[in-house]
């Protein structure tokens, strides 16, 4: 039978699935296209990898489902441990795995200045535009007018566009897809974990959550996904486009893309000195 | 004996007891009356093939300091007060995790941001029930920059073979106390390094509760599931059942106090048998007592080292004979609550009590408070 496995199958804990995402959750398509970027480089044992990840539903990816060395951390605090572990040991490859409120809201201060250092991590961040676990509240990334349990009359807030921000600091690599550009994504991971394998590599993957977001919309996940197809569209196009018809899109791309020196490397230059 | 003389702080001596004792990875952020601390870290970790790391702030340092033990080293961070503070959801998620580390508290007077370079002892409270949840640690508090270098080892040792973390309670009076320390060379030390996993045993359980389960280091290849979420002996979170989370806990708490023996340490000075007046105390707070009761046959004087888990039935039976006892604190009172807790109504139990300003309990005001 093992040979008709599904692919993926070989870096899961077979023990624990089914998983408890909901029917039609898109955390899925982000863990095939993950799985899919391993295989395609021939990482077939992720022994040297360690996933960390904070709390939320796209926390739960890599605890308990990737059969690897993972930190299930606190809320907001799963880069300051993911740099814990890559400073002490930097042979291992830290990946981490969040949401938009666990990394750009709560963690935010973390997310910020890991990218100031260009430290050597690679950050997932699945937008699912609000809190999903916590029953759809409002978060930073939440547009402005949604109705959730928080913003009952329409977010009055503006979101943040976190692969923007990133892009202005010393990151490495920063790129920004919807989930139904699934060859891009796994592309990207592909690039990030193969050929730049330096400092701070940040992935944004646009998932509206399905319970809390696609639901309330009255729509199913595969008519979103349909929509998606015609609203997310790359830099390149939307900045030929006259400034008042952009806002109806979600940009998509490679925001940057860099390979310098990440924060090992600085460092061991660093320590040189010292031993001077 | 080649040991090494050096004159000093309380805060350097952290330093280098914390080189001593194997400590490779020390995140922080900078905080008074803690930071010579960091800066001895800073330039001392390279030189030992260590990590050194300035934080964004004290929720990051604990965390670094998380994913640093697991990935295998020894790690440390020092604070004060407001930054201790910020630390508190971290060392919950250490103590859940059973994550070996030493955090250092240099106490300065609270609340908030209270008086940054005057010293206290008001955390005492805060290192032992600061987390939410049934939460056990431990918490040591050394006198002297000597004691500071030398205990700190034992934190360490006492991190390692519990797989817990453990807080160190100083304060500014030792943190920026000048005093001659006596360096050990390595082969003086004896160092206790956290239980490697021989085989595929759990990392969550253990039938003794006494016995820490091993811990691997990540990229070992046990494939470990780290959770600050309620798991089973495997890692496996596992957040309905009763008996998951009770049987977690109580481990956890079992661990600390049925380890009392090893960890309790304190310093009995005159005779608890024949003394009719005693002094509990700890920390700087120790050394104007010391002086205080110098001369006096009728005085006995505890000082507790380990704060956390109180031996109470140690100090009941030290206590047992003496009908006042003074317990001086450089705040408005917390230890005084376990000496009230071990003897009976009718013994006279006084809190000598200063804080901020810098100024220290004198010997003349404990002199003067032991005539009752």
């Amino acid at each position: 039978m093992s040979g008709h496995e599904h692919p993926s199958l070989k870096y899961m804990r077979k023990e624990v699935l089914p998983t408890a995402f909901c029917p039609g959750c898109f955390n899925g398509i982000v863990m095939n296209a993950l799985f899919q970027a391993f295989e395609e480089l021939e990482i077939l044992d992720l022994k040297k990898y360690v996933f960390v990840s904070g709390i939320g539903c796209s926390s739960w990816i890599p605890s308990p489902y990737i059969k690897a060395d993972s930190l299930h951390t606190l809320h907001g605090r799963a880069i300051p441990v993911a740099t814990g572990v890559k400073l002490a040991n930097p042979d291992l490859e830290v990946i981490v795995i969040g949401g938009d409120g666990d990394l750009a809201s709560i963690g935010g201060n973390h997310l910020l200045h890991a990218a100031r250092r260009n430290m050597d991590l690679v950050v997932i961040m699945i937008n699912n535009l609000v809190y999903g676990m916590t029953r759809g509240q409002a978060a930073p990334t939440t547009p402005k007018g949604m109705i959730t349990p928080t913003t009952p009359y329409g977010n009055p807030e503006e979101p943040m566009d976190v692969a923007r921000l990133l892009a202005s600091t010393n990151a490495n690599y920063v790129a920004k897809w919807c989930i139904s550009q699934y060859m891009f994504l796994k592309n990207s991971f592909k690039k990030v974990l193969g050929e730049i394998k330096r400092g701070f590599r940040f992935i944004e993957v646009y998932a509206p959550c399905t319970t809390f977001v696609i639901r309330r919309e009255n729509k199913t996940p595969g008519q979103k996904l349909k929509e998606l197809m015609n609203t997310c569209i790359g830099l390149e196009k939307l900045e030929k486009m006259p400034r008042e018809e952009r806002t109806k899109y979600i940009p998509t791309g490679v925001f940057k893309e860099n390979d310098k020196p990440g924060f090992i490397d600085n460092y061991r230059q660093y320590v040189s000195i010292s031993k001077r | 004996m080649c040991m090494k003389r050096m004159l000093i702080s309380g805060n350097e001596a952290v330093a280098y007891g914390a080189i001593d004792a194997g400590c490779r990875f020390y995140a922080g952020y900078p905080i008074t009356p803690s930071s010579e601390i960091m800066h001895m870290m800073a330039k001392l970790l390279p030189e030992h093939g260590g990590v050194f790391i300035q934080a964004e702030d004290e929720l990051a340092a604990i965390n670094m300091l998380i994913g640093a033990s697991w990935a295998g080293l020894k790690a440390m961070t020092a604070t004060s007060g407001p930054g201790f503070s910020l630390m508190q959801e971290g060392i919950g998620y250490a103590v859940m995790t059973e994550t070996p580390l030493v955090v250092v508290d240099v106490m300065r007077a609270g609340p908030a941001t209270g008086q940054a370079t005057k010293a206290a002892q008001g955390d005492l409270m805060q290192a032992r029930w600061g987390r939410h949840g049934d939460q056990y640690l431990v918490v040591l508090a050394p006198e002297s920059p000597q004691e500071a270098y030398d205990l700190i080892i034992e934190a360490f040792n006492i991190s390692e073979s519990l797989r817990t973390p453990v807080v160190f309670l100083s304060d500014e009076f030792i943190g920026h106390g000048r005093e001659v320390v006596f360096r050990k060379d390595p082969e003086e030390i004896q160092l206790v390094e956290r239980r490697r996993p021989s085989d595929h045993e759990p990392l969550f359980g253990s039938d003794d509760p006494r016995i820490p389960p091993p811990m691997p280091r990540l990229g070992d290849g046990y494939y470990v599931l780290v959770t600050g979420s309620t798991h089973n002996e495997y890692g496996y979170r596992d957040v309905h059942s009763f008996e998951t989370h009770y049987r977690l806990v109580k481990r956890l708490k079992e661990k600390i106090w049925g380890n009392i023996d090893k960890i309790f340490k304190y310093e009995v000075v005159g005779d608890p048998e024949g003394a009719e007046k005693a002094v509990v105390c700890f920390g700087s707070t120790c050394r104007s007592a010391k002086e205080a009761i110098e001369g006096m046959d009728d005085v006995v004087l505890i000082r507790l080292i380990t704060l956390w888990p109180l031996n109470y039935d140690l100090l009941r039976k030290l206590l047992s004979n003496v009908s006042l006892i003074l317990v001086p604190e450089l705040s408005l009172g917390q230890l005084i609550y376990d000496v009230q807790q071990v003897v009976d109504s009718d013994v006279k139990v006084i809190g000598v009590n200063k804080v901020g300003g810098g100024v220290p309990i004198y010997p003349s005001e404990i002199k003067e408070a032991l005539k009752g």
